[in-house]
């Protein structure tokens, strides 16, 4: 590493102690609509280098974690109404909605918790937006979604909170174990001019400040998010890309084998945290 | 922008007096009209600048906003009623558009 | 309030180098600010106290910062900002069966003081003050 990137780099961690935003009582519950509670702390897998597994929740600020507590403070919830009405709504040249064929939304209970998953049929690592834009293209004969598009994500947050409070469960053996050590692998390597990995920041540093910012685990179980810096409902692959850009290096492209296989494994860091989408963070 | 379409929390029934919260959210940009856009021009202003709620007509609270309020409007509220009614609330957009929601209120 | 990159930086440094001196770091006026205020109150005396303005000391972010207003017994509440491009933020006004209070959700372009100043039934005004930090600069993504 050059010299001025080391520096950059010991200097953002070394800003910490400045103007850091309070972050909440380190035994803060999150409890949703006044019942629901999600495991925001968990026993991590025996291969995990964590010794705790914890929800980006418990790194934000009280006021932070307060905007998810209840769904009528959330503003990803707009977003999930949208993508209610999107689901009856029949599209495509079968004239078919997702209702036709998947009744209630209620029916998607527990798919969140499992993605990205090896889809048996043609042995590939499919994430929910995969399976979302393969519905929309051979079932329904619409136009797929792109991505980061309103649509997509919102879907995502509709079918992800159906599996609210449910531990993630990703398999990451048989079928899927080429893949997770694929995404393991992206994990741990630098990347662009401040050579930083996914490990630098989430795994080394979580809990510190990385100036203003309070670093988490960078777990992925409360996907999607709706941040206060953009207003809106993000993707995974969008916050890899974010996460990587900052590193100074081109990224992968949403959807690619990189990022999916990432995502693999990032969702694995955090199998036994809750389902919290649509969650808010900074 | 998704279809703009408002959220409102609000208790079905109330005890005459009692004083009880309403939460209101709406999906909009809110945007200030201090932005650029690529090409480096203005994009122009386009909030939601009011907001009104009336009780069976007559008028409760209003709230003129202004572009310092953030994406996604969220208003809070307490509020207290004597009889059963209608709340009523209305949200009015720079363009013209008006968005609107009431719930039912009873007292029990 | 989409920040370029560029802007984020600037001010991500200014944030950092001021949340070592005590708040009082204003990006626009308060004269601004005190005008808004005289017309809301037509130059009638303001006193402290008599309403309760709650905002965080620390702001996780400018984009979307919590705030709430209770003074029970006001007919209006005008909340403004002196540290934004204008600083009107939100008049709330009550009618038949309002408790004086709300909350919401506002943008602050950086660290300042929040206002929050009601007229009460008698006719006086009463106010209430807040500084709030606002940190941006973090990497963020």
């Amino acid at each position: 590493m050059g010299m001025l990137a080391k520096a950059a780099a010991i200097g953002a961690f070394a800003a910490l102690s400045l103007g850091q935003a309070a972050s909440a009582d380190e035994d803060a519950r999150l409890i949703i609509n006044g019942e629901e509670e999600m495991i925001v702390r968990a026993a991590p897998p025996a291969w995990s280098p964590l010794p705790e597994l914890l929800s980006g929740w418990l790194f934000r600020t009280v006021e932070t974690q307060r905007l998810q507590m209840d769904d009528f403070e959330n503003p990803g919830f707009t977003s999930v109404d949208s993508a209610w009405e999107t689901w009856s709504l029949p599209e495509g040249s079968a004239g078919k909605s997702c209702a036709d064929c998947h009744g209630d939304a209620a029916s998607m209970k527990g798919v969140r918790a499992v993605m990205p998953k090896v889809n048996a049929e043609n042995g590939e690592l499919w994430t929910l937006e995969m399976y979302i834009n393969n519905c929309r293209t051979e079932r329904m004969g619409a136009e797929s979604w792109g991505w980061n598009s309103g649509s997509m994500v919102d879907m995502t947050a509709l079918i992800s909170l159906q599996s609210r409070g449910m531990p993630v469960n990703v398999a990451i053996d048989g079928a899927a174990a080429p893949f997770w050590e694929a995404g393991k692998e992206l994990y741990y390597t630098r990347t662009g001019q401040l050579e930083l990995s996914c490990a630098n920041c989430h795994e080394d540093n979580y809990g510190n400040m990385i100036r203003a910012d309070h670093l988490s685990q960078g777990q992925i179980n409360g996907f999607p998010v709706y941040r206060l810096k953009n207003a809106k409902l993000n993707s995974i692959h969008a916050r890899f890309k974010g996460c990587v850009r900052d590193t100074r290096a081109e990224t992968y492209k949403e959807g690619s084998p990189e990022f999916t296989a990432l995502e693999l494994y990032v969702a694995s860091r955090g199998n036994g945290l809750s389902v919290e989408a649509p969650s808010v963070r900074n | 922008m998704a279809q703009i379409k408002p959220r409102v929390k609000a208790p079905k029934s109330v005890a005459a007096g009692e004083v009880f919260t309403v939460k209101t959210l709406i999906n909009h940009d809110m945007e200030t009209g201090q932005r650029k856009d690529k090409n480096g021009d203005k994009i122009p202003r386009q909030i939601i600048n009011m907001f009104e709620v009336t009780f069976n007509g007559k008028p409760v609270m209003s709230a003129k906003l202004e572009p310092s309020i953030s994406a996604n409007p969220y208003i809070e509220f307490e509020m207290s009623i004597q009889e059963a009614g209608d709340l009523a609330m209305t949200w009015r957009d720079d363009d013209g558009s008006v968005y609107e929601a009431s719930n039912a209120i009873a007292i029990g | 309030m989409n920040l370029s990159r560029r802007n984020i930086l600037a001010i991500g440094g200014a944030a950092v180098t001021v949340s070592l001196i005590p708040v009082d770091f204003a990006m626009a006026t308060p004269e601004a600010a005190a005008e808004a205020l005289n017309a809301f109150t037509g130059g009638a005396a303001v006193t402290d106290g008599g309403i309760d303005l709650v905002a965080p000391e620390i702001a996780e972010n400018g984009n979307t910062v919590p705030i709430s207003v209770s003074a029970p017994g006001a007919v209006a509440i005008l909340v403004l900002s002196e540290g934004n491009p204008s600083p009107g933020v939100a008049t709330f006004t009550f009618g038949e069966g309002a408790a004086g209070t709300a909350a919401t959700r506002i943008r602050l372009a950086g660290t300042q003081n929040v206002l929050a100043v009601a007229k009460m039934a008698d006719g006086s005004f009463v106010r209430a003050a807040r500084a709030v930090k606002v940190t941006i600069g973090g990497c963020g993504g």
